[in-house]
């Protein structure tokens, strides 16, 4: 074989290159999936969940969706939560009323999953606690 | 039975068709199943206060608009739903290529083209009139549009839905009026005093008046005619022979801007 000895240098640089990310993670393991803080003073001081009626977190983007169809296109602004009252499905005024806190409800999965939903772009924030 | 060709085809034929309808029934099964679950088993519904089965319209009273009258309600609009204000982008530019406009004063030569019969009362001609969406009832905007962004609700109301709009400006094209903006800068650049209740826009999208749909949903009038102290606005159920807007238009004559472009404006002036 001819320049065998380039080759082979460059073949083990490449591998290890490659692999760098592998082996330096080593031992590591994998970041810990963050889960959403339900910590807020609205939150603690209400006794049982009325919101939630699916697995939110694996289903939120769907039913946002139809919530937002719901009320946009056919006026229909109120559902019934777990408790039977009715709620105005409202992101900014109804869902941030009690998760008023975006970075570790909202922000802390969507960095580490790496998506950027473009709902804050026109709905406004809850302003930042503290 | 001998197995052909012919046989083979036929039966995989309808035994492809059975799969694909048996797929589509499950999955409607489990949409419906879902949006029980996610809207109640009534599904969603309107505020209790909304009124059923109203034309809303609006009559202006260009008589009793007065510079301040028009001013309030303007300011009453563009902060209720979080209207920009840019700055010119040149100094001394004769337009504002960024403004946003829901509702704003207009000369009487530009709102009313076809009225300008000569020797109109001065009174008439050289005083400004109130202008906003004509909220139509044969709406250009809503054919053209491509995405079905804009559209018409029941109530007659034209509106946007925003998470739609690809910025295309079909809509400002075929508007006959002026009424729509497009977002060429994003909003929040602007100095906003933000209403924490109305969405901002984003950057790209088109918007317009949407009479107040946040409002009247709730059975509150819109914050224009809410602003105003000396009737200047009049706004109503078309449907209901009772209302104010139809006693107004009943004793009043009353004209519309363009009516020969044919899209039937919902807001009538009193000059």
């Amino acid at each position: 074989m001819y320049d065998s000895g380039k080759i082979i240098t460059g073949l083990v640089i490449f591998v290890a290159l490659f692999a760098s990310p592998f082996i330096l993670n080593v031992g590591g393991g994998a970041p810990a999936v963050p889960q959403p803080s339900l910590d807020t003073p609205a939150i603690k001081s209400m006794g049982n969940p009325v919101c939630v009626r699916e697995n939110m977190q694996a289903n939120h983007m769907q039913v946002l969706d139809l919530w937002r169809d719901s009320v946009v296109r056919d006026s229909n602004h109120t559902a019934p939560g777990i408790d039977g009252q009715l709620y105005e499905m409202s992101l900014s005024n109804t869902c941030m009323e009690c998760h008023s806190n975006k970075a570790e409800f909202c922000d802390r999965c969507h960095t580490y999953a790496a998506v950027d939903p473009f709902c804050w772009d026109c709905h406004i924030e809850p302003p930042k606690e503290g | 039975m001998k197995s052909d060709r012919r046989h083979f085809l036929k039966a995989a034929g309808v035994a492809t068709i059975g799969v694909a309808a048996g797929a589509t029934a499950a999955e409607a099964n489990l949409l419906d199943s879902a949006k029980e679950l996610l809207l109640g088993p009534k599904g969603a519904a309107p505020y209790p206060e909304a009124k059923k089965g109203a034309r809303w319209a609006m009559v202006v009273d260009t008589r009793k608009l007065t510079a301040e009258s028009m001013e309030k309600m303007i300011h009453a609009c563009n902060h209720a739903h979080n209207i920009p204000l840019h700055p010119l982008r040149k100094k001394g530019d004769k337009y504002n290529k960024d403004e946003i406009k829901w509702i704003w004063e207009e000369e009487f030569e530009n709102a009313f083209p076809g009225q300008m019969n000569e020797h109109l009362p001065p009174k008439v001609t050289q005083n400004e009139v109130l202008v906003l969406c004509n909220q139509c009832e044969n709406p250009a905007c809503v054919r053209v549009c491509p995405t079905k962004a804009t559209f018409q609700r029941e109530d007659g109301i034209v509106i946007m839905d925003f998470h739609r709009c690809i910025g295309c400006r079909f809509c400002m094209a075929a508007c006959p009026y002026g009424s729509r903006s497009f977002n060429f800068k994003d909003p929040r650049i602007a100095s906003l005093e933000i209403n924490p209740e109305f969405p901002t826009r984003m950057k790209g999208v088109v918007e317009k008046c949407n009479f107040c749909a946040e409002q009247l949903d709730k059975g509150l009038q819109p914050h224009c005619v809410e602003a105003c102290k000396n009737g200047e606005l009049v706004f109503g159920d078309m449907n209901d022979p009772e209302s104010e807007i139809r006693k107004v238009l009943r004793n009043n004559y009353t004209i519309r801007r363009k009516p020969e472009v044919g899209t039937q404006p919902q807001v009538y002036y009193i000059v």
